[in-house]
């Protein structure tokens, strides 16, 4: 490499850009080891043909559900055009642990104003955590397109007060 | 000291060469591509002007959700895929003949086959059987034409990139030891970064969606699918971009009256480019379930890495532009600045794309980060970002090469140089009203991919929030779309100019130190294409084989 010509102001502009790749990685690798902040990953297969007949996404079993250590379960599935149970209640400032399969095409769910936002793509298992930190009604849009309904597709979350 | 009569047309003469038989076939190769590139620039712009009208709600008579959703498919693919496949092409043949001297073997064929592509998957898109989105989206599935289409469009590219390679082994065979020349260097990178982008999409294409399409599979793994196209997702941007930063490396600093600062660093920020921007794709399936978090932890070093390249590219080209300033007797830390001559179009190109690209690259950033990106993805600030990327700082870029390149590819003056810098200001305007509310809406949670936002009645705090920004959005999309019909006919008109040219000749910016030996690594592709091979061996080996472990994971397919 000696051969080739480094002008002193493109030195120091490399060691600028070394400072901000570092800074990029560090704050990644400081919120994702201290704060635990992962995106959604479970890699968990289903047979999205089957959701409907029994086990985790049958539709007795959706829903919101308490657990024992407080946190909530929400089992939902997702289908041209809506997300099942239309309509949920969790509380603020409390871990909700999400898990959404779709019985069809590939959707999207994201609640404004949170980190809740994950695919569901069909044939797979969706996981997210998280704690809403304002309570309200806020819309659980599909983000993703669907199909030609896909303007319409939408459900509700209302986060209650909860614990502060 | 008079100049003779002999001596001015002896002078004019030397300014326009006769092309030889080489350069004739790039220039008309060039034409033909870029034509056709301009012609899809042509019909996509009115498309987006439509959807950003239909969408914003403020005009109920054209509300149309099937149209909308047929527009927006075809708006992709006209803008994405053939807009900047052909113009690449096209400069790509055009740089070969001018600065190697070399024929290509397969120029027409790679030319037709990929206009019988688009044809082919122009059908369905336009009669509302492809409306699946320029990224596919299986287990939705288009008519089979499309997939065809689509697949010949890029078959026809890899006749391209296999002709900018063998150009550039065949002039250092000849030219043993000597640094091919930058622009040569920068295509067949550019050529060869999009060999190995194209791969994902065409392994989707050839081993998923066409045997779903033709109903010889009866199901598709969804999960696989996207990690593929993932493959291709991000490295095509960088496809796009790369021409983008050929004019700024090698027309900008010449036309500002400078030098380009450094060769060297040109030629990494190309090599870094190719290397960093294919195995890092899964900055696109951060939120998706069918990969683990370690494997997009490795993706997200790679992606913030390929601002390297960027960053360097900011530095040399404004450095190049700084030496033009202060030549043209600009002093202090910003008098250069207004030295230069802003009135020529490629110098104002030059600046106003370097512009977006900063504040773009910015939102690109966030965009990267492993843990921030729940909060955008698939809002619409995604649509802000790569409409002021692709759509501001690269397509702007292409506009100014085309300035370039038409007075000396047909030998006829350029219509009107004031016509195109209003029209280049015009876009730029355009494109920042346009894409900075739309990054604000995203923050604000409004999804992308809606053609109407009705829904939102049960929650009128949103709607409230979003009125102003789908006002502007209109405002920016009727200026991209009045400044891009401004090109058009700026350059046809200039295509039947009966006013010669002055001055033909092809010369790019050359450096302040010409290198005359350079290491292998930055004149050669073998190392780079070994190293890719490796890097994409480690980041989508075990991500693609787990799909062959996974049990009953397969969706049958769905019409939209």
């Amino acid at each position: 490499m000696s051969m080739i010509h480094i002008d002193p102001m493109e030195k120091r502009w490399l060691w600028a850009i070394g400072g901000m790749l570092a800074v990029f990685w560090g704050v990644q690798i400081y919120f994702a080891a201290a704060e635990n902040m992962h995106p959604p990953s479970n890699v968990e297969a289903t047979n999205s043909a089957k959701l409907h007949l029994e086990g985790e996404f049958a539709e007795s079993n959706l829903g919101v559900k308490k657990q024992a250590d407080g946190s909530y379960l929400v089992t939902m599935v997702a289908a041209r055009y809506g997300f099942y149970p239309q309509e949920i209640e969790v509380p603020a400032h409390t871990p909700v642990k999400f898990r959404i399969a779709s019985f069809d095409v590939l959707h999207g769910v994201h609640v404004p104003f949170s980190n809740m936002n994950t695919m569901v793509v069909p044939g797979y298992v969706s996981e997210v955590t998280t704690q809403f930190q304002s309570p309200g009604s806020f819309p659980m849009i599909c983000n993703e397109y669907c199909g030609l309904g896909h303007d319409y597709m939408y459900s509700k979350i209302h986060v209650t007060a909860g614990k502060s | 000291m008079s100049i003779t009569a002999e001596h001015a047309a002896g002078l004019a003469a030397s300014n326009r060469p006769t092309a030889t038989a080489v350069q004739a076939i790039g220039n008309k190769l060039g034409l033909w591509n870029m034509w056709v590139a301009f012609a899809a620039l042509a019909l996509g712009l009115p498309m987006g002007l439509f959807q950003a009208a239909e969408r914003s709600g403020f005009f109920p008579g054209i509300e149309n959700t099937a149209v909308y959703f047929a527009s927006t498919s075809t708006h992709g693919v006209l803008l994405a895929f053939v807009l900047t496949t052909f113009f690449t092409m096209g400069w790509g043949y055009h740089a070969m003949a001018h600065s190697v001297n070399k024929k290509p073997f397969f120029g027409w064929t790679s030319f037709w086959v990929s206009l019988i592509g688009t044809v082919m998957a122009a059908i369905p898109l336009l009669t509302g059987y492809a409306s699946v989105l320029y990224t596919f989206y299986p287990p939705e599935m288009a008519h089979p034409a499309f997939y065809l289409g689509a697949t010949l469009l890029v078959v026809g590219s890899w006749f391209w990139v296999a002709d900018m390679i063998i150009g550039f082994v065949q002039w250092k065979k000849e030219n043993p030891g000597k640094p091919v020349p930058v622009i040569m260097f920068m295509f067949t990178m550019t050529a060869l970064l999009w060999g190995w982008t194209s791969l994902g999409v065409a392994s989707e294409a050839v081993f998923q969606l066409l045997p779903v399409a033709f109903g010889l599979s009866p199901t598709i793994d969804v999960g696989l699918a996207r990690t593929l196209f993932s493959w291709t997702l991000h490295a095509i941007v960088y496809f796009w971009l790369m021409p983008a930063y050929i004019a700024m490396y090698m027309i900008v600093p010449k036309e500002a009256g400078g030098k380009l600062f450094s060769d060297e660093f040109a030629r990494i920020a190309f090599v870094l480019l190719f290397i960093f921007s294919v195995p890092i794709g899964f900055h696109h399936l951060y939120v998706d379930p069918m990969q683990a978090a370690g494997w997009k932890l490795l993706h997200m070093f790679g992606t913030f890495m390929v601002s390297v390249p960027t960053f360097l590219t900011g530095f040399t080209v404004l450095a190049s532009m700084e030496i033009a300033g202060r030549l043209r007797g600009g002093k202090g830390l910003f008098g250069w600045i207004s030295a230069l001559d802003w009135s020529n179009p490629f110098v104002l190109a030059g600046g106003l794309s370097l512009l977006m690209l900063t504040v773009g690259g910015w939102g690109g950033v966030l965009n990267a980060s492993y843990t921030w990106d729940t909060t955008v993805h698939n809002t619409q600030w995604i649509t802000g970002h790569f409409h002021l990327i692709f759509g501001g700082t690269t397509v702007i870029m292409y506009l100014a090469a085309a300035y370039w390149l038409w007075p000396k590819i047909t030998g006829n003056q350029l219509f009107s140089r004031k016509m195109a810098v209003s029209q280049l200001w015009m876009y730029f305007v355009g494109m920042v009203i346009l894409t900075l509310p739309w990054h604000m809406l995203g923050v604000y949670g409004q999804p992308r991919r809606v053609s109407t936002t009705d829904q939102y009645a049960a929650f009128p705090e949103f709607a409230q929030m979003w009125g102003l920004y789908e006002a502007l959005m209109v405002v920016g999309a009727v200026l991209v779309v009045i400044s891009g019909l401004m090109f058009v006919y700026n350059l046809l008109m200039t295509h039947f100019n009966k006013v010669q040219e002055a001055d033909t000749r092809v010369i790019y910016a050359s450096a302040i130190h010409e290198p005359m030996r350079l290491p292998g690594v930055l004149n050669s592709l073998a190392f780079w294409n070994w190293a890719m091979l490796a890097y994409m061996i480690l980041s989508y080996g075990y991500p693609i084989v787990q799909f062959f472990f996974l049990e009953g994971h397969h969706t049958i397919p769905w019409g939209v």
